[in-house]
């Protein structure tokens, strides 16, 4: 597989693998407007994914449905941070604004890149990530100093270091004040046994019917 | 928590119109939970955000002395322009 097509499944994977994550809390969210503002970043984070899985289909001579469920559970390219099972809301957040303090990174250095047409879609997904930051930063702000949100973003930081290349991660450490430690990274190329789980709820409906015109 | 009603506008323009409330604990969480209520799908252009608080509500009008010559229905227009009609010999082109 090129380069090029692994960057964009990683890319991609994280994605949607986030947004699925995040989904989890569409209705049991802590206000009703929270509810409805977290289920929206989690429908872009997959609209993200569909964008960046046509690209990479072209580049497989794949289709983008086949390459977001039909894989096998290890040739998923995301980083553990995204596939981990949160159900808590202080870890859910700390996921929330670790991940878009990362992506802000990752996008930025994308945007410059020689690769036009990926270097658009960069463009075009920072544009509504700056909401998703805007809502990461709002929460990261106000649970500041609530020692659980503390412990959670502690706990998640190795596993944020893993979405980025080594080259970019003393960026992101200066966004979030916490220093490298590139011996507890959980790099990309590992899963945690919670990705399986999540495939198997994932793609139910679409192997409940192979081949399918839905 | 606190009320933040939320006033939409639908094109550029236009008057904005009052389309429900968020509560949020401040502005910034109201800005971003009233983006995603009111504005997700394109339906808004922009949005104002106002403290319930902040709104002076007027409900109450003195009209001891019947002074019914100030209000709307005090006056019927539509007899008067019939007549004027009549007089000036034209028909209105749809009924009413």
């Amino acid at each position: 597989m090129s380069e090029r097509a692994q960057l964009l499944l990683s890319l991609a994977d994280d994605e949607l693998i986030v947004g699925w994550r995040d989904s989890e809390w569409t209705g049991i969210a802590p206000t009703l407007e929270e509810d409805v503002a977290f289920s929206s970043i989690a429908q872009n984070e997959i609209g993200h994914a569909r964008a960046l899985y046509e690209l990479a289909a072209v580049e497989l001579g794949s289709d983008p449905d086949a390459l977001a469920f039909d894989r096998a559970p290890a040739e998923y390219r995301c980083a553990p941070l995204v596939e981990l099972h949160l159900m808590d809301w202080a870890h859910t957040i700390a996921r929330r604004y670790l991940y878009e303090e990362a992506d802000r990174v990752r996008t930025t250095a994308l945007m410059q890149s020689d690769d036009a047409e990926l270097a658009g879609l960069a463009a075009k997904i920072d544009r509504e990530e700056v909401y998703h930051r805007m809502h990461a930063e709002m929460w990261a702000a106000r649970l500041r100093d609530e020692p659980r949100f503390k412990a959670a973003v502690e706990e998640l930081w190795p596993y944020a270091l893993g979405i980025l290349e080594p080259a970019l991660r003393p960026e992101l450490a200066r966004l979030v004040g916490l220093s490298v430690d590139a011996a507890q990274t959980h790099e990309r190329g590992t899963h945690t046994p919670e990705l399986a789980e999540l495939l198997t709820v994932m793609t139910e409906v679409r192997r409940s019917e192979p081949g399918a015109q839905w | 928590m606190s009320v933040f009603e939320v006033f939409r506008q639908e094109r550029k323009g236009q008057p904005f119109a009052h389309a429900g409330s968020i509560v949020a604990p401040d502005a910034t969480f109201a800005d971003a939970w009233a983006r995603e209520q009111y504005g997700r799908r394109g339906e808004s252009v922009a949005l104002w955000l106002v403290p319930r608080d902040a709104i002076h509500q007027v409900t109450e009008w003195a009209d001891e002395f019947d002074l019914k010559y100030r209000r709307v229905d005090g006056y019927s227009i539509k007899a008067r322009l019939k007549e004027a009609r009549e007089r000036a010999g034209t028909t209105p082109s749809v009924a009413g």
